[in-house]
């Protein structure tokens, strides 16, 4: 179990990588040849998170006595502050949460039948000495490593293995190579930080550093302006999500009061419903930030645009592990949400309908986009929002084993398009495509294997998953989620058809560019190859049990689910498993082959309403509310921003023209019109010297006021002294 | 002694800091008078400090005067900026600071 | 008891007068040198609360590098050196005051607070090692802080003074 213990390595090599590509890269080892540092370190963190991999399931397998959590009834009054021990404190620590709400796990579980982990394996929690102190809180750092993160682990050092390989042609004699490669490497390691945080503090930590790597590469190449748009837009909407993780930290830090992720964890399953308040507070203040990084509705206008970075970026970043993250976060803190936003017992709730909401959403977007990349972000940002909505009805592993599949598909998918546009003159825009299917068979192969397996037909790797997440909104927990239901079947149906519009405009007809596409070099088609094969095989990770039967092989199903599970907060919670469905499966594949038979249809055969959007207006109307998004770029910048910005700065100019001078003007005239008007129809006689006075002692008033506004700091600083004494005399007379 | 001594020198300083720093016209002799309202904290610092008995005191006065150092470097080099482009330091030259 | 109260009398007298001076004298030079005295003044009392690696720094860093810094700043801006009779502003009634009244509530809380509370005596004393052990255990980050500060402000210094 040294790789768990150890496991800070994993993020410490690529962060040394940035560290030697950034300092020495250029100098020492020369431009051109900086990947070979960045290889190596992600091979070698590749091969430490196969091998954590591994020891997990070692752990899980052959549990040794302090992995287990004992489920005997003694020693409550553990509180799980983390104590900053210099030592790894595996095991005991958090031994007893499952306590008293195992048992009703057990029996939930018999009641759904479903595969529940029985032996219940506590996470590998290393904490070093801690990181600073402050009013008497102390800040820790370590990591915690269980099933997810070894999953994450494995997900994210095998893709940004295939990117880095594939980006040394693709960016091949780029003008900022070593700055590309520098970070790839920080962005490898803010990700695997993040996913072993062992506190809530580390987690922000790396979730801010992966969303500056986000920003840094979408602007690779910021000469052009859209691209430092693009960065912009990404990293200012996340600064909005990121107020809600804040927020929701500090709420769950005033809770529990403990930072430790495990600490809060296991307080919230081994008391469930007792803080249920301050965890919906915090639930909806972290679901902005999910919204935020995981492009979930209403903030996900960054992610299409953040496509401006190089590809192998948005395969790597945006689309299939730093928009993750946000999932990763609400399963790694699923206590909070799942008592928060009641998912147990409600039949709705804010989760599942963001993220069923942004899935419906994201996929119509996907239509009506012409540039390859385009379609692809819609489809990642439906996608996010089916693990989200997975997660929002209780389909724990359901979502984390989509979240799997789909980075494999996914990563296919973009570099494929990727590849396209390198053979295509650099264009993603498919009207200047069609017909590449003769001129690169490998691109076209891996990018139809993985167009199936997103559109989840058997027997590809996302079939399985979204499967699994149908069928998880069916059956529920204790209630199904027919709503969710609906608009799973509505995204799967529509994701098929979608894809298919893409392989046909990019792959099918006529050649509509100009010059001579040609076949991407190796080094680009054998990581296509790579994460194809994963696309195929990447659902068997996870098969149920009835269909290995045949084979007398049932000891391998779920693997996912035996592996990444068992931890002790879920149970807890009583989280339980819907029996495998072959019904819902035909549904599902039923929809998808719909999908894709029509879309067919409509363009192999020409059949169905060609025209359509020219010729029917209502038609036409809901093509432009799709291509233009919704109108929700317009929303927030036109409507949204001006109407804050303008009226701000418009409001104190004319507090500062109308009110401020015409106040000291208004007090100076209407002083002296009356000092005139007394003086000339009341009495020009007796009285007339103290009239006089009356009117230049308020012109000098008038004039007095107006000196305020001098320009000068001194008198401003009079002012500020002048007043903060008053202020104090007015305190220390009240109290 | 007295706590008050010492509490009572430093807010004599510090308002003799402010009338310096709101009345004289050199920009060189206004941030004299502020490192003079600095000193006058430094000294309420040091007196807590040995009154509670904590070192604190001390450190804080210390971070006090590296924080003053620095302020001091990048006010100098604010004010020749301001000399060079308008050949003056009379703080009641510039009046830019108006609507 | 008696020593140190004499000795306090006697330095914040000097530095009473030498700020008073300072603030009100009407050559910039002489007005630096006042400044001098009243740091050297402090260094002093520091020294009577038992601050001695305060009162170093002060010297050495005050007297030593502030001081000349000002010097070199006076030099510098041309500022005209002897007796120039505008050196206080037209506004210095406003000035005084705002001065007299913030004083005035000061010492009334400082008095109604603290009244006749007396200096512990014979409590522990710190000497330079328990302040630098301080330092850089406790307040290790804030020093770090501080000196990233630091150069941060030398660095801003130099681009915002240099000639280009």
């Amino acid at each position: 179990m040294w790789m768990l213990e150890n496991a800070f390595l994993i993020p410490l090599i690529p962060a040394l990588s940035f560290a030697v590509i950034l300092f020495f890269g250029k100098r020492f080892i020369g431009a051109d040849r900086v990947h070979v540092i960045g290889i190596t370190a992600v091979s070698l963190i590749w091969v430490l998170s196969l091998v954590a991999a591994f020891q997990w399931t070692q752990r899980v397998e052959h549990p040794s006595p302090d992995a287990i959590a004992q489920i005997s009834a003694d020693g409550h009054g553990d509180d799980h502050a983390d104590d900053g021990d210099d030592h790894a404190d595996d095991g005991d620590d958090h031994a007893d949460d499952g306590d008293d709400h195992a048992g009703a796990a057990m029996d939930s579980e018999s009641g759904h039948g479903g595969g529940h982990s029985s032996v219940l394996i506590s996470p590998v929690v290393t904490t070093y000495s801690k990181w600073w102190s402050n009013g008497g809180v102390d800040f820790a750092v370590g990591t915690h490593v269980d099933g997810l993160t070894v999953l994450l682990l494995v997900v994210v050092a095998s893709i940004s293995l295939l990117v880095h390989i594939y980006s040394t042609e693709y960016v091949k004699g780029d003008r900022r190579y070593v700055h590309y490669y520098a970070f790839l490497s920080l962005f490898t390691a803010a990700m695997l930080f993040f996913v072993m945080a062992q506190n809530i503090v580390q987690l922000v930590v790396g979730w801010e550093l992966v969303g500056v790597c986000s920003f840094g590469l979408i602007g690779h190449w910021w000469e052009e302006k859209p691209n430092t748009d693009a960065a912009l837009k990404a990293f200012l909407t996340n600064r909005v999500g990121d107020i809600g993780l804040l927020v929701g930290m500090i709420v769950l830090w005033g809770t529990f009061g403990t930072f430790s992720i495990d600490g809060i964890n296991a307080a919230i399953s081994a008391s469930p419903g007792t803080q249920h308040l301050a965890l919906l507070v915090a639930a909806c203040c972290l679901m902005a930030a999910v919204a935020s990084k995981s492009g979930q509705f209403p903030l996900h206008t960054w992610l299409p645009d953040a496509m401006a970075g190089p590809t192998p970026v948005s395969a790597l970043i945006h689309a299939a592990t730093m928009v993750v993250a946000g999932v990763y976060m609400i399963a790694r803190l699923y206590p909070v949400f799942y008592d928060g936003f009641s998912i147990g017992t409600s039949s709705i709730n804010l989760m599942a309908l963001i993220g069923g909401f942004t899935a419906l959403m994201g996929a119509g977007l996907a239509f009506a986009q012409w540039d390859i990349k385009k379609v692809l972000a819609y489809s990642t940002v439906s996608q996010l929002g089916y693990m989200v909505m997975a997660l929002g009805v209780g389909a724990w592993t359901a979502a984390i084993f989509h979240l799997f599949t789909h980075a494999f598909f996914k990563a296919c998918l973009f570099l494929g398009a990727g590849s396209v546009s390198h053979a295509a003159h650099h264009t993603f825009d498919m009207r200047k495509m069609g017909g590449l299917k003769k001129f690169m068979p490998q691109t076209y192969w891996t990018f139809v294997i993985a167009t199936l397996a997103l559109s989840g037909i058997f027997p590809f790797a996302g079939f399985w998953s979204k499967d699994e997440i149908l069928l998880g909104a069916k059956v529920g927990q204790q209630n199904g989620y027919p709503l969710m239901l609906i608009f799973g079947c509505a995204v799967a149906f529509m994701t098929a058809a979608y894809m298919t519009r893409v392989v046909w405009y990019t792959f099918h007809g006529e050649y509509r560019g100009h010059g001579h596409p040609h076949e991407s070099p190796k080094v680009m088609t054998v990581p296509l190859w790579i994460l194809a094969g994963m696309a195929v095989v990447g659902g068997a990770f996870n098969l149920p049990g009835p269909v290995l039967e045949p084979f007398g092989l049932e000891g391998l199903a779920h693997r996912v689910q035996t592996y990444a599970e068992p931890s002790v907060y879920l149970s807890g919670l009583g989280l339980s498993h819907p029996d495998p469905s072959l019904s819902m499966a035909l549904i599902g594949l039923g929809l998808a082959l719909s999908g894709i038979i029509v879309t067919y249809l409509y363009f192999w055969r020409k059949m169905g309403p060609h025209g359509l959007t020219e010729r029917n207006k209502y038609a036409k109307a809901g093509y432009t509310f799709l291509e233009n998004k919704y109108y929700l770029d317009y929303l927030y910048n036109d409507i949204i921003v001006a109407s804050i910005k303008k009226p701000i700065a418009n409001g104190a100019n004319w507090f500062n023209q109308n009110v401020l001078d015409k106040a000291v003007n208004t007090a100076g005239e209407s002083a002296r019109d009356s000092g005139r008007w007394i003086y000339k129809w009341i009495d020009q006689g007796a009285i007339d010297g103290s009239v006089n006075a009356a009117a230049r002692g308020a012109d000098a008033s008038g004039e007095g006021l107006r000196t305020i506004q001098s320009g000068k700091v001194q008198n401003y600083g009079q002012l500020l002294f002048g007043a903060a004494a008053v202020l104090a005399i007015v305190f220390v007379i009240v109290i | 002694m007295l706590l008050n001594q010492f509490l009572i020198l430093g807010a004599v300083l510090f308002c003799i800091g402010v009338y310096g720093v709101l009345a004289r016209k050199n920009a060189v002799m206004v941030l004299m008078s502020i490192e003079l309202m600095l000193n006058a904290v430094n000294i309420n610092m040091v007196a807590f400090g040995f009154q509670h008995e904590v070192v604190s005191g001390q450190v804080f006065a210390l971070f006090i005067i590296a924080v003053a150092a620095a302020e001091v470097g990048v006010g100098l080099a604010i004010v020749l900026l301001l000399y060079r482009n308008q050949t003056s330091i009379d703080v009641e030259d510039f009046d830019l600071m108006k609507g | 008891m008696v020593a140190q109260n004499i000795a306090f009398g006697i330095i914040s007298g000097i530095v009473v007068f030498s700020a008073l001076r300072m603030v009100t004298t009407r050559n910039i030079v002489h007005s630096a040198l006042f400044l001098v005295a009243v740091l050297a003044g402090l260094s002093g009392q520091y020294v009577l609360l038992a601050a001695e690696f305060v009162a170093t720094t002060q010297v050495l860093v005050y007297i030593g590098a502030v001081m000349v810094l000002f010097l070199f700043g006076i030099m510098l801006t041309k500022a005209p050196i002897g007796k120039s009779m505008e050196m206080t502003g037209t506004q210095w009634p406003i000035a005084a005051g705002v001065a007299l009244m913030l004083g005035a509530v000061i010492l009334y809380s400082l008095i109604d607070q603290f009244g006749s509370d007396r200096l512990t005596e014979g409590g522990k004393i710190y000497r330079t090692a328990d302040v630098g052990d301080e330092v850089f255990s406790t307040y290790i980050i804030p020093f770090e802080a501080i000196s990233v500060l630091l150069l941060a402000a030398l660095i801003g210094a130099i681009v915002l003074a240099r000639k280009d």
